[in-house]
């Protein structure tokens, strides 16, 4: 208990952000001891890796990390003059700029042997990664989720899932000449399962009013949701991140330094490239974001193998559109938001496509106005700060009528 | 006071009492140009009032933030919503076409409830029909009595602008009539509002604001997509800064 107290001096923020860089860091050393490392889906069924003890990184966070740090437009044009299209995601195009140029001066990951990919969130990872193996020659495991037809997954999708795990593990055995341990991966599953509980229990915190935390907190935090989820620091380092949130319920403080005078709900990807200027834009009008897919989006919540098969099916972008709107209008009514806005995201078609039904479906189940711009996750080309802030300001005389004709009829 | 400051022309109203125009102004250059100081400096000399007799002064637009005049700023949004209302008390939905963005708005009980906005590109805006325009060698004001003399109107496929604009010209190479080209250019402005309103929800009667209002063309381009009759007034350009002033007027109510 001691030492836990000890560790905990560290704001759990810091703690997350260290467990990130480790990450990265952990995989350049086994790269250096002539390990097998390779690059990996964000929602790539991790318990596999992390069972076998193989190091991974993750495009995806690398492109957010790329996009934040102001190198995404020169990644995307190297892409671009590779003969990749600007319509691709620009995750991708920043990949592959990176594939072919191997460094950059935002942050360097080692270069992969083996690829790990899995489309529940999107499609496009497949062309992508297939790219990949064909570009550096090197072997792709895909794990195929396609995306749920029905409300809840059936057996014959788990057997689908759980066929391509088993050769998963015995692909990536011959690879890298580790071994699959029964043992390890009950430990694995448990810790991931104490991770995600502890996010979830973390993000929850958001239905307070206000809210204990700032939510574009959760763009940073939620890397290790991803990367470490697996790991007893990530779990410990969630846990600390909910009792400080706690903490700050019962003092009345919150890690949003502003007052809170309206509460909203943000849908999609955040703008890396502009992350700066879309949060202070919110902040100067006292919105707080205190409802985001991202909160269940990375946690996995499973009893045994069969759910854990299922857990990977239920990634925002791989349900049924019906349990897309439910997610968001249940947390939208418990996180009590006043208005959405909406990122119509250039580089995501799958999360984009169906975004003006979704924000239709929003305003009359949820009853909120909402509110909708244009930009790109790290491609900082199709983003327009006059339009964001026009959007935003519209959204914010919208809830501030709302919110005068409510205290009126109260006071009637 | 209300002052539009719009991307391509800068709008400025006087309101006495939040009741009546006392002075109004319009320049066509917008934010970043002279344009703005020019159109306050016409409305003073409109109404022979100094800026001391402004009890206050609101801005919209994209360039309300660097008006020093203004100690209030608003969204476009709500200002046009607002100015429609004045204009046209039974409005239930707004359209605003105005040089960069269109915009579609829901009232409610003589408040804005909820609005979408082109998203992607200029394309159907103010802007595009101005490029247009110029490649035709023709002043905007010509517009609306090129389209009524249109016989057979030609079709403009393409959304982006600078490709619409080679479509114009190669037809313009080809010999075909300016009438129905401009009728063409029209359609295409009434199909992306059209679609845009058609997404929020249409709720009669509709309400036609912005600088495009006052062409007639793209007026009854509008009510053809859309099947329905399309109001204006001749002070439609002026609606976001009728809103801005009526806004201001509200606040000095508040205060007092």
């Amino acid at each position: 208990m001691a030492e836990l107290n000890k560790q905990e001096i560290k704001p759990a923020k810091i703690r997350l952000k260290e467990i990130a860089e480790k990450a990265t860091q952990d995989a350049w050393e086994a790269k250096k001891r002539g390990e097998k490392i390779g690059w990996c889906a964000s929602n790539f069924p991790q318990e596999i890796p992390t069972t076998l003890g193989i190091h991974v990184v993750y495009p995806e966070n690398h492109g957010a990390a790329i996009g934040a740090k102001g190198g995404g437009q020169r990644m995307c044009e190297h892409a671009e003059g590779l003969g990749y299209s600007s319509d691709i995601c620009s995750y991708a195009r920043i990949n592959f700029a990176y594939a072919d140029l191997k460094e950059c001066p935002e942050l360097n990951i080692p270069q992969p042997d083996f690829l790990l990919c899995c489309n529940n969130i999107c499609n496009c990872l497949i062309k992508w990664y297939e790219n990949l193996a064909f570009q550096l020659d090197i072997p792709l495991i895909l794990i195929d989720i396609p995306r749920l037809d029905a409300f809840e997954c059936d057996q014959d999708r788990i057997k689908y899932i759980r066929a391509q795990f088993d050769d998963c593990i015995r692909r990536l055995e011959e690879i890298t000449g580790k071994k699959w341990d029964e043992e390890r991966f009950k430990e694995v599953m448990a810790i991931s399962q104490r991770s995600s509980k502890a996010w979830l229990k973390a993000v929850d915190y958001m239905k307070y009013v206000p809210s204990p935390f700032s939510g574009f907190d959760i763009f940073n935090n939620m890397a290790v949701a991803c990367v470490a989820r697996g790991t007893l620091e990530g779990a410990e380092a969630f846990e600390q991140l909910a009792r400080e949130y706690e903490e700050n319920v019962k003092n009345g403080t919150s890690t949003f330094k502003v007052k809170e005078e309206y509460r909203v709900l943000f849908e999609g990807i955040a703008c890396w490239a502009h992350l700066s200027y879309t949060f202070k834009t919110l902040k100067n009008f006292g919105i707080n974001v205190t409802s985001t897919i991202y909160g269940p989006a990375f946690s996995f919540l499973y009893q045994n193998l069969d759910e854990l098969m299922a857990a990977y099916s239920y990634v925002p972008n791989c349900n049924i559109f019906e349990r897309e709107v439910e997610l968001r209008v249940k947390d939208a009514i418990k996180n009590k938001v006043d208005g959405a806005i909406i990122h119509m995201n250039r580089s995501c078609k799958k999360w984009s496509g169906n975004l003006y039904e979704l924000e239709r479906q929003l305003r009359e189940q949820a009853g909120i106005p909402t509110v909708m711009f244009d930009g790109d996750q790290s491609d900082p080309r199709a983003f327009s700060e006059a339009q964001y802030l026009t959007r935003v300001q519209g959204l914010v005389e919208i809830m501030a009528a709302n919110k005068r004709q409510k205290e009126e009829q109260n006071r009637e | 006071m209300g002052m539009d400051i719009g991307s391509t022309a800068s709008k400025c109203v006087i309101m006495k009492n939040g009741r009546e125009i006392a002075a109004q102004s319009v320049v066509p250059l917008g934010t970043g140009t002279s344009g703005p100081e020019r159109s306050l400096e016409g409305v003073l000399k409109e109404s022979g009032l100094s800026q001391e007799d402004i009890a206050l002064t609101a801005a919209t637009g994209y360039g309300r933030n660097s008006i020093p005049q203004a100690k209030l700023s608003f969204s476009e949004l709500s200002c046009h919503a607002k100015g429609a209302c004045w204009l046209f008390p039974a409005v239930r939905t707004v359209i605003d076409i105005g040089g960069q963005d269109v915009k579609a708005l829901t009232i409610l009980n003589g408040r804005l409830d909820q609005f979408v906005m082109n998203d992607k590109c200029a394309a159907g805006t103010g802007r595009f029909l101005e490029v247009m325009a110029h490649v035709l060698d023709k002043e905007l004001s010509e517009m609306p009595e090129l389209d009524a003399r249109s016989k057979n109107r030609v079709d403009i496929s393409s959304t982006c602008t600078v490709f619409a604009e080679s479509e114009v010209i190669s037809q313009l190479a080809q010999g075909v009539d300016i009438c129905d080209l401009v009728a063409g250019i029209h359609r295409s402005v009434a199909r992306r509002a059209a679609s845009l309103v058609k997404r929020l929800g249409i709720i009669e009667p509709l309400f036609l604001t912005g600088g495009v209002a006052q062409n007639s063309g793209v007026v009854r381009a509008l009510e053809k997509e859309l099947g329905l009759t399309v109001r204006t007034d001749p002070r439609a350009q002026l609606a976001g800064a009728i809103g801005a002033a009526l806004l201001a007027w509200e606040q000095i109510r508040e205060e007092e």
